[in-house]
């Protein structure tokens, strides 16, 4: 009698996919109240400084980018912003952080044997591709002990 | 243990079947490899020393590399040491020849290769010395070509001491990864019928004939139950004389559930390829300037904390962290199993989950830094050529909005499949569902843990 009362184990593992997906493409309000960010970037041999910077979204950046050693360049996935930086003539950027969630920043000119690496990282808040990973996370795991504690009652 | 199904890929006769059973199979496709491994080395010693403009930094650490770990081992286990180029030399000097069955014993000073060393230790700690060196070696074009040089060397020297492949089977470091996580493939080379190894008393796969080599990874066929040891070089496919070796399809991640096979120096690699996930994901694509720094070498004592820093986190931390669930789950479950058995077998559980991170990370740079190659192939030495037309072309990074959306979903792919091999095992410890379930429980949590740090390495 239990067993029939069971979902099979495909339809519980096509319930948990789905939600899944839908966690992944659920759409969030993003934050209203927009600032202004001003802030200097300097890159040297095989960092950025600083490291990591946050801002929330529809908020305005404008980076005066600087390069300390030899020339460099800014790239920022997701912008696809692109500036070359040679030591002593700084140069400005500007955006608005319209999209949320981390972007990376990359050397765009070949510095050096770690230029591939050299890596920043802007986070534009509210972060909703981590916390829905997050969410993608707890639901893998809830999804799989109950398939699993299920599934195996039934066999 | 039940039994999944098969698929024979081999009718006979079949296409495929010819082309695996000729000797000129194998010795093709390595003598292309070699062919852009010597080039690899000699950009490096004589290229430009920008990285990102030699071929020899391009093709082995992206192209190579993500060739490996995104396509060929997932899908194809150990196929790519059916054309690595490694062993080749050392091999074709053994034996006299490149292509035809030469007549005769190997040509070695046939010593005997210690038994203490016959596991992957040495493939753990040669893989850890090169994660060591890793910014070095992946970044600078005549290191990088200095250590595959010396990988064909050690190769060539061991097949000169010793009968057979002992550098790809105890010695690789490559080839150690990729033999734990060639257990995931959904490919494997077995018999077809066992009782028919069984009743066949020349074992020609093992001595060989005229029509192929003994096993050269030292492999007895008949008893293969995993992929990890064997080479897929097609030899006893060659020499069986009753066509009983067969390639066959099976679901993913088959051989961790052998529980004979389960060993300590395996485990250790499972967590050892994990740990230097992690530890990758964080110094080479994180946003710490400094930790990239200290593992350039920029001071001595900063490499020396970052060196020992990294084998402790690999070798005491994550097993630790490991041993500590394993024994929650023995607590909880009270189980009359031996502790050190539960460590090891559930050790296999890191397998699908490392393999995802590896994939993860390596979709982090293969991305951003692919189309480094679309210029190095045209300019290989980075000297000015432009043989193709494209040495120009502009570094533009792949598709990063699409990034995380692969690295999340592999992520949540490697839990899912670790909890469930995690699962499994434990019904081989444990009859009874609800302590199978219980003691899985710890682990399954470690699991979630480590799979949140990458998604916050990535992510957050």
């Amino acid at each position: 009698m239990m067993r029939r009362l069971l979902p099979k184990r495909g339809v519980l593992a096509t319930m948990f996919a789905m939600l899944l997906i839908a966690v992944w493409f659920i759409q969030l309000p993003a934050s209203a109240a927009s600032t202004a960010h001003t802030l200097t970037l300097d890159m040297r041999q095989f960092e950025f400084t600083p490291g990591r910077f946050e801002v929330q979204q529809g908020d305005t950046v404008t980076i005066l980018l600087t390069a300390s050693d030899v020339v460099h360049g800014f790239y920022l996935d997701g912008y696809g912003i692109e500036q070359r930086v040679e030591p002593g003539i700084s140069q400005q950027i500007s955006f608005t952080a319209d999209q949320a969630g981390k972007f990376r920043y990359r050397c765009a000119v070949s510095c050096g044997t770690l230029h591939p690496f050299m890596i920043g990282e802007l986070v534009v808040n509210t972060n909703f591709p981590f916390w829905r990973a997050l969410a993608m996370l707890g639901v893998s795991l809830i999804g799989s002990l109950v398939y699993l504690s299920f599934g195996a009652k039934q066999s | 243990m039940t039994t999944v199904p098969r698929a024979d890929t081999q009718h006979r006769p079949s296409p495929l079947n010819t082309v695996l059973k000729s000797r000129l199979f194998q010795p093709t496709l390595q003598l292309i490899a070699l062919f852009g491994f010597t080039l690899a080395i000699l950009t490096g010693f004589f290229g430009t020393p920008a990285g990102s403009r030699n071929f020899g930094i391009v093709f082995v650490w992206i192209v190579w590399w993500a060739l490996l770990i995104i396509v060929l081992v997932p899908f194809f286990g150990r196929a790519w040491c059916t054309v690595c180029p490694i062993p080749a030399p050392g091999e074709w000097l053994q034996r006299r020849g490149i292509v035809q069955r030469t007549p005769g014993k190997l040509r070695t000073l046939g010593k005997r290769f210690p038994k203490r060393l016959k596991n992957m230790w040495l493939q753990n700690f040669g893989f850890l010395t090169i994660a060591t060196f890793s910014a070095i070696i992946l970044t600078r074009p005549n290191i990088s070509a200095g250590v595959l040089l010396g990988f064909i060397v050690v190769a060539v020297a061991l097949s000169i001491l010793y009968d057979n492949r002992v550098f790809c089977r105890y010695v690789c470091p490559v080839g150690g990864f990729i033999g734990l996580y060639a257990m995931m493939s959904p490919l494997e080379l077995r018999v077809r019928d066992c009782q028919t190894c069984r009743e066949h008393g020349a074992k020609d796969c093992v001595v060989g004939n005229e029509k192929g080599y003994g096993c050269p990874w030292m492999v007895y066929p008949g008893n293969l139950t995993r992929n990890t040891y064997c080479g897929l070089c097609f030899e006893c496919m060659k020499t069986c004389p009753k066509d009983n070796i067969t390639l066959r399809l099976r679901p993913f991640g088959s051989d961790l559930f052998v529980a004979k096979e389960r060993r300590l120096d395996e485990a250790y690699k499972a967590f050892i390829m994990l740990g230097c996930a992690l530890v990758y994901s964080t110094v080479l694509l994180g946003h710490w300037g400094w930790i990239k720094n200290w593992a350039n070498m920029d001071s001595l004592p900063h490499w020396l904390i970052y060196a020992v820093g990294l084998w402790v986190f690999n070798l005491a931390l994550i097993p630790g962290l490991f041993w500590v669930t394993t024994w929650m789950g023995r607590k909880i479950t009270r189980a009359n199993v031996p502790q050190r058995d539960l460590f090891v077998s559930f050790a296999y559980t890191l397998v699908p989950l490392g393999l995802a991170a590896w994939i993860a990370f390596s979709l982090g740079f293969v991305f951003v830094n692919g189309s480094y190659a679309i210029s190095v192939i045209s300019d290989p030495f980075g000297w000015g050529w432009n043989l193709f037309g494209t040495a120009n072309a502009a570094w533009t990074p792949f598709a990063p909005q699409l990034l995380n959306f692969l690295q999340v979903g592999i992520l949540m792919i490697g839990l899912m499949v670790a909890v469930n091999t995690a699962y499994r095992i434990a019904r081989q410890h444990h009859s009874v569902h609800q302590q199978a379930f219980a003691a899985m429980l710890p682990i399954a949590g470690l699991l979630t843990l480590i799979t949140g740090t990458f998604l916050w390495l990535y992510l957050g």
